[in-house]
């Protein structure tokens, strides 16, 4: 065990640091940019350089570097405020999973342009009647000789406003049980019968989306898997999206509340001198620090090429109510003020309204719990009245 | 970086398993929760055999010379096993403490019979209810001879000798001293978990010799219980990860309305939390263990942090794996009370969650004030 760099190791964090100084973009580069257009320039010249998926084989745009060597780009670049925001689910989610089922012809067609930025991919699996129950999905697509014609809704969608692709699974066959009659794709989001409507969040702002199928073509091309393949294919993506997920979101870190605290005042002392405040930020230190490492420690089953286990789960389900809870707390130390969204303390106010989304994307807490019960643990699945018959016969309630 | 034990140390993990399995299944815990031994002297014997106690004492006073990853991995299966011994209160303190503070000549005659288990030494530190602190320390020292009481000391009525936190007799703070047993008497007192036993002592112009520089107590005290934390620590992941696995395993075969109780979802839940619990209190013990092996600045945060999610971690798993059982989980027959009875002991013996959490924060202040 030995949490420094090797000597190599610690040449190549000199030579990420080296390259980030000398290229990380200045503030008159982004200014006048949309945030699409300032995330587009980085991984652009991320990608020109070799800098861009570090770990993917050169072939697909990458550079074959180690796991270890992930982080330690991961660690350097995290260090400047850069956008890269709108590529996660292109290249954390769709590409592993291109990786893992998708052929010889579709990995070359896709994955450099998933690395250079070109293309920007959503996901398109939740349905307004299937987000935990995601194999309960409804949206069908019947094959016509080399092509698939699909009618259906999906929700939830963030970024297909802006997408090029999405990745999407799809029921194929009603008439067997609920996961084996899925199959998954991607489709070209512009193409003609896909309509895009945003939702507005609690927040105000409109980061997701319904997204409306009607008659569109799909090229049997733009299959990943077998027909009725979809489930596992989708679990291959779903894991990919915890271990995304799980250490992001951002928000509010122990830093800012450990800062927040030793300047506002409590009974004239600042209050980070006050017990409970020392109390809660001490817990939620012991909760980032034990994601962190158990994120390392995940490095090991990576770097042997295995897709992101249950244990993923962990990251997501204790991150999202930390930064939910870091924020409420936040504001209470503000006291009266707490509730004024002024711009220094944006970042509390923003998360505490932003956080609720954070426990249920990606998988709710519940279904985190369950997975972990089940798969990690091995309890018994909860009775399922679904389980074996043919979906098209499955109660709905309506 | 590399966050993996190393595959020796991983055999030493089996190894030690697997003798704690044959040697001390909990009916060997039991033997001491209901009988008259303060702690199982077969079981010391054995593993002093096997060099435990030795692990990290150096080559030249009889020890193994090994590195903190190989204590750690000793300290989760004692803690899995709910081992009966005064290992904690003899190696993560005693030997800890001459080892760091100790003459030349206290290390030569001290640590060989420390390392070969012929010897148990602990730490005397409280005197009252409450956090104890170098104001309200009440036994001193003079001319040599140290007078006072020391209550809730670990092992305290088996040791042979003892390290006693002290008034200075120059008056420039606390000091610490050790102490032969002949040169005190001791009271064995009912304790939450009597598979660890609990002694007053009193010290009435005991003879003792100064460890350590006079005045020096209080700051050496501490830097001993941030390493002995961490250490405990991986003692408590080794118990939360056993009362998981009991109560995963009583989840299964239990059935109620027709169905196993673990395929509930309120069951499920209460089970995948002692897991998260369990992994984060284990992940952060990878890095203390790290810390602790290399001396590394960063140790009195990574103890801190250490010590506050095992504490967090084995006291929700020991409480809701009695939960889970019922009815059964209260009864004096089931094994749950050990572990609920252990998880309570060491949350409390090195000081209290929320100390430690006072100490994480301090930590921080403190590492702020170097940057």
């Amino acid at each position: 065990m030995d949490f420094n760099d090797t000597p190599s190791e610690a040449s190549f964090r000199k030579e990420v640091r080296d390259w980030l100084k000398q290229n990380v973009p200045t503030e008159d580069e982004l200014n006048g940019l949309t945030e699409i257009q300032q995330c587009k320039l980085w991984q652009r010249r991320k990608f020109d350089a070799g800098w861009a998926c570090i770990r993917w084989p050169e072939q697909y745009g990458g550079r074959g570097a180690s796991a270890i060597e992930h982080v330690i780009w991961e660690q350097e670049e995290s260090k400047y405020d850069l956008p890269t925001g709108i590529f996660d689910i292109g290249i954390g989610m769709a590409a592993p999973t291109l990786m893992h089922w998708g052929t010889d012809q579709q990995k070359r067609q896709h994955l450099p342009k998933l690395a250079s930025g070109e293309h920007i991919w959503c996901q398109l699996f939740s349905e307004p009647i299937a987000g935990s129950d995601l194999a309960g999905i409804r949206s069908r697509a019947v094959r016509e000789g080399d092509t698939w014609v699909l009618n259906g809704q999906k929700i939830w969608t963030s970024g297909a406003h802006y997408s090029d692709f999405g990745i999407i699974v799809v029921r194929t066959d009603p008439t067997v049980p609920k996961h084996d009659g899925l199959t998954y794709f991607f489709v070209d989001v512009k193409s003609p019968g896909i309509d895009v409507k945003p939702i507005k969040q609690i927040s105000g702002s409109s980061n997701f989306n319904e997204v409306f199928f009607q008659n569109v073509t799909i090229p049997d091309g733009n299959r990943l898997g077998e027909v009725g393949q979809g489930w596992q294919v989708s679990i291959t993506t779903l894991m990919n999206e915890r271990a995304a997920l799980g250490t992001g979101g951002g928000g509010v870190v122990f830093k800012n509340l450990f800062d927040l605290a030793s300047q506002l005042m409590i009974k004239d002392r600042p209050a980070i001198d006050d017990s409970h405040v020392r109390s809660m930020l001490a817990n939620w230190y012991c909760q980032e620090s034990g994601l962190r490492y158990t994120g390392y420690r995940a490095l090991t089953a990576l770097s042997r090429g295995e897709t992101p286990g249950p244990e993923h789960s962990i990251s997501k389900l204790v991150g999202a109510s930390k930064i939910q809870d870091m924020a409420s707390f936040a504001l209470d130390l503000l006291e009266m003020a707490g509730s004024l969204s002024t711009s220094e303390q944006a970042r509390y106010f923003d998360t505490f309204l932003n956080s609720p989304g954070y426990r249920v994307a990606g998988g709710t807490d519940e279904i985190m719990l369950n997975i972990l019960a089940e798969r990690v643990l091995g309890l018994p699945q909860e009775v399922r009245v679904d389980k074996g018959i043919p979906f098209n016969e499955v109660p709905t309630g309506s | 970086m590399n966050f993996e034990f190393s595959k020796e140390q991983d055999l030493l993990r089996e190894q030690a398993r697997a003798f704690l399995t044959q040697h001390c299944p909990t009916s060997v815990v039991r033997k001491i929760l209901e009988g008259n031994d303060p702690f199982d002297r077969d079981l010391w014997r054995k593993i002093a055999d096997l060099g435990w106690q030795a692990t990290v004492i150096p080559e030249e006073y009889g020890g193994l010379g090994l590195s903190y990853y190989e204590l750690a991995v000793i300290a989760e299966e004692l803690g899995r096993a709910l081992a009966p011994i005064p290992f904690s209160s003899s190696i993560y303190l005693a030997s800890e403490l001459i080892l760091r503070d100790g003459s030349p000549e206290q290390r030569e005659r001290w640590l060989p019979k420390l390392a070969n288990g012929e010897v148990i030494g602990t730490l005397a530190f409280a005197e009252n209810l409450g956090r104890p602190s170098p104001q309200n320390i009440q036994t001193f020292v003079r001319d040599g001879k140290v007078t006072g009481r020391k209550i809730a000391v670990p092992d305290g009525d088996v040791a042979d000798f003892v390290i006693v936190l002290a008034q200075s007799e120059k008056g420039n703070g606390t000091s610490l001293c050790c102490v032969e047993s002949k040169e005190f008497t001791h009271k064995t007192v009912d304790s939450i978990d009597p598979t660890r036993s609990h002694a007053t002592l009193k010290f009435n112009d005991s003879c003792c010799e100064l460890i350590g520089s006079d005045g020096h107590g209080w700051e050496t005290i501490n830097a001993v219980l941030d390493r002995a934390a961490i250490l405990l620590a991986w003692e408590q992941v080794g118990g939360t990860e056993s009362t998981l696995a009991q109560a995963t395993e009583y989840a299964k075969s239990r059935y109620a309305f027709g169905r196993p109780i673990g395929s509930f979802q309120a069951i499920k839940y209460k089970l995948a939390n002692m897991y998260v619990k369990h992994t984060l209190a284990r992940s952060n013990c990878y890095y203390g263990t790290w810390t602790l092996a290399g001396d590394h600045a960063d140790l009195p945060l990574a103890a801190a942090t250490c010590r506050v999610s095992a504490i967090q971690a084995y006291y929700y798993a020991t409480k809701e794996n009695i939960q889970t059982h019922g009815g059964m989980g209260f009864t004096w027959e089931f094994d749950c009370q050990l572990y609920y009875r252990r998880a309570k002991f060491l949350a409390l013996n090195l000081g209290s969650e929320h100390w430690w959490q006072d100490r994480l924060i301090t930590a921080h202040e403190q590492r702020n004030m170097v940057a």
